[in-house]
């Protein structure tokens, strides 16, 4: 390869070369200088192509990429009552944020309300509680919905979320048109990995394609599902796992949205991926690279995209909690340096920098902003985002990029033949025998066994210990008392609303969910601005869809 | 006299779905010898506790991993005192230290941080159950 060539000098108008450089000189620059701290100016690429911008997209989505754009700094917000979250989204707008990341406690995730006998102990404490429309309104009390883009990390209960954002920017003048945000929405991973599933999975897709369904009609700017390897790492998969079962969860939803009847260019271009990025520096850059042509590749051949939108593999990464430690804490401000080097090298469009805290309890304030400005550093002070994919070309991160593609086939090739030739009937497949649960578990089995026998070094944990006995205890901690004010709220809207609409509402929805032709989203809407809870509304549909128990594996 | 082989319970209480810690933790605790009993995700701790009666378990271990500790962890100790069990409860997770102590007050036999290695869950666990016999 030719390292250092200027692009695009000597070549023709057609050629790779040539292509890209118009491309490029179409885009927007930062007003910044690209050079390097001595002041040299440097390419914006390097080497050979298929440059950045280009399909199959290995080495970046856009043609510039950070020189026209850094990556999207995005941290999470959300915890104890919506008026707790309220204050804490209008600080960090003021602070110059324009997007918005809320985190709900789990008995929301789970589809339980605060008041249910399962919640007790849960409520407001991991992020915030929702039970009603009223919380989804002053949760964004005060704040222009047309003006924020917000994302909302929820699954099972998805569409009801979506639902009571609609009706709450409704309520306050704004159109659901005008409405731009993300909900994560990605259910085949909660079975696979992280178990915050509430209905089957066939009916939980139905649900996911009635939003995709939804949103491509009538909500131009939301993107309807956020397809997450995040927490199938996190559950303990390699890397090679978390790439595959990821692009193969993503398939899954295109096979189901064309089945049921949408064109793939009517969606895909809004369907987004979340990664890990873990320790193992370039086996990370390796599989984001990876990540991409697989997408672009599969998106075009099999999946007949036409539109060069829908071939674009477009990511948020988050730094690995699960590689973070309890013992010298400090530590971890190293590794999530060196996890989000990777994720820039990688080609993120967003990224989410862990606080070194977090083995610990939720975020602290110093500790959350370390975190952020350590995106900062990478981003203004070290020089990476001067060039796209700077380690294209290196032999070593293009052969790791091969290998994890590789694997990633394998997957797929297991999962047509057990899906009789669909990736989508693979998954449920390899869901309900306890093949995925089945493969993480023993990978992170065969981790944590190299760890306890010293084959693995973990720094603070079994090497480098002295430090170790140093207690921390400046953590976050949560007012239990936020419990008893939630249950006070809900209890309020009960008392409040008209029961004969509730009932009505929740009757509609049963028979709309009855009816697989039929998209959920308009009696979810109805649902919710009756009040009905989100308990009750799960409740309606689980008469019809039915509840899941996980088949044990260990 | 301690068992041989004890027997241990494993759960996941409320409605937490991190459940890649305990699950190392059953087969760590297998591959010492132990009978695991793993009842997997969102148990309460009176069902846990109705597990320990019937199969007789000498320990339960419940992982926690999202600030409900203070109030489940109590709450399982409580379920076995009120079946008049006496099994030590050994609660693993994202736990703070100073909250480790309150629960070591409420009844908690052991508590194992995260980063605790195999051979320190194995000896909490013999522990708790040698400790109660």
């Amino acid at each position: 390869m030719d390292r250092g060539h200027p692009v695009g000098e000597t070549a023709e108008p057609t050629d790779p070369r040539r292509a890209w450089q118009e491309a490029y000189g179409r885009s927007p620059l930062r007003d910044v200088p690209f050079e390097t701290m001595s002041g040299v100016p440097v390419e914006p690429v390097y080497g050979d192509p298929p440059y950045p911008g280009q399909y199959p997209y290995t080495r970046g989505v856009y043609p510039s990429m950070y020189r026209s754009r850094l990556w999207t700094m995005r941290m999470f917000a959300g915890f104890g009552s919506a008026d707790d979250t309220n204050r804490r989204f209008k600080e960090l707008l003021r602070a110059g944020g324009t997007g918005l990341s809320t985190a709900f406690d789990m008995p929301t995730l789970l589809g339980a309300d605060s008041d249910s006998p399962g919640a007790r102990g849960e409520v407001g404490r991991a992020g915030v509680a929702v039970d009603t429309l009223v919380d989804v309104q002053d949760l964004f009390a005060g704040i222009d919905l047309s003006a924020v883009s917000t994302s909302m990390t929820v699954n099972g209960p998805a569409a009801i979320l979506l639902a009571m954002y609609v009706a709450a920017a409704e309520a306050s003048g704004v159109a659901r048109r005008e409405l731009g945000g993300t909900i994560q929405n990605d259910i085949l991973k909660e079975y696979q990995a992280q178990k915050e599933y509430i209905f089957p999975p066939r009916p939980s897709v139905r649900l996911v394609t009635d939003t995709i369904a939804f949103t491509a009609a009538e909500m131009p700017r939301w993107h309807p599902v956020s397809i997450s390897g995040y927490h199938i790492r996190e559950a303990g998969s390699t890397a090679a796992q978390e790439l595959a079962f990821t692009l193969a969860n993503g398939f899954a939803y295109v096979e189901a949205a064309t089945a049921a009847g949408l064109d793939v260019d009517a969606f895909a271009p809004r369907l987004s991926f979340f990664f890990n990025c873990h320790n193992d520096f370039f086996e990370e850059i390796g599989k984001l690279r990876a990540a991409r042509r697989i997408w672009a590749r599969w998106m075009r051949e099999r999946y007949g995209a036409r539109d060069e939108r829908s071939l674009l593999c477009r990511f948020h990464t988050q730094t690995a909690g699960v590689s973070l430690t309890a013992t010298q804490p400090e530590v971890n401000i190293a590794r999530v340096a060196i996890q989000a080097l990777a994720a820039a090298l990688g080609g993120t469009q967003s990224l989410h920098t862990d606080a070194f805290d977090e083995a610990l309890a939720l975020p602290s304030d110093r500790a959350a902003r370390i975190a952020l400005r350590t995106q900062q550093v990478i981003a203004h002070e070290t020089g990476v985002a001067n060039v796209a994919d700077p380690l294209g070309g290196s032999g070593y991160v293009e052969w790791m990029t091969d290998e994890l593609e590789r694997q990633a086939e394998e997957v797929f090739d297991h999962l047509l033949a057990t899906g009789g030739g669909s990736v989508l009937e693979g998954v449920y497949e390899g869901i309900e025998s306890g093949w995925f649960v089945g493969r993480i578990a023993e990978a992170s089995y065969a981790y944590e066994r190299d760890v306890n026998e010293g084959r693995r070094i973990v720094v603070g944990v079994n090497a480098f210990t002295e430090g170790n006995e140093d207690r921390v205890d400046d953590v976050l901690r949560i007012d239990p008392a936020v419990e008893e004010y939630q249950l006070q709220r809900l209890a309020r809207v009960r008392s409040a609303r008209d029961p004969g609409a509730v009932a009505a509402a929740l009757r509609a929805l049963g028979e709309c969910a009855a009816d697989p032709a039929r998209n959920l989203m308009p009696p979810l809407i109805d649902a919710v601005r009756a009040h009905a809870t989100e308990g009750e509304i799960v409740g309606a549909l689980q008469a019809v869809f039915g509840g899941y128990v996980e088949r044990i594996v260990v | 006299m301690a068992p041989e082989r004890p027997r241990i319970v494993l759960a996941k209480l409320g409605f937490d779905g991190h459940d890649r810690g305990l699950k190392v933790v059953a087969r760590t605790l297998r591959d010492a010898g132990m009978e695991v009993v793993y009842l997997g995700l969102r148990q309460t701790p009176e069902a846990v506790a109705s597990v320990v009666e019937q199969e007789d378990a000498d320990a339960v271990g419940i992982s926690m991993h999202n600030a409900s500790h203070l109030t489940l962890a109590p709450a399982m100790v409580e379920a076995l005192r009120a079946l008049g069990l006496d099994a030590p409860v050994v609660v693993g997770g994202i736990i703070p230290e100073r909250d480790a102590d309150e629960l070591r007050a409420a009844g908690v036999a052991a508590v194992l941080g995260p980063g605790a290695s195999a051979r320190e869950v194995v000896e909490a666990v013999r522990g708790a159950v040698a400790a109660r016999r």
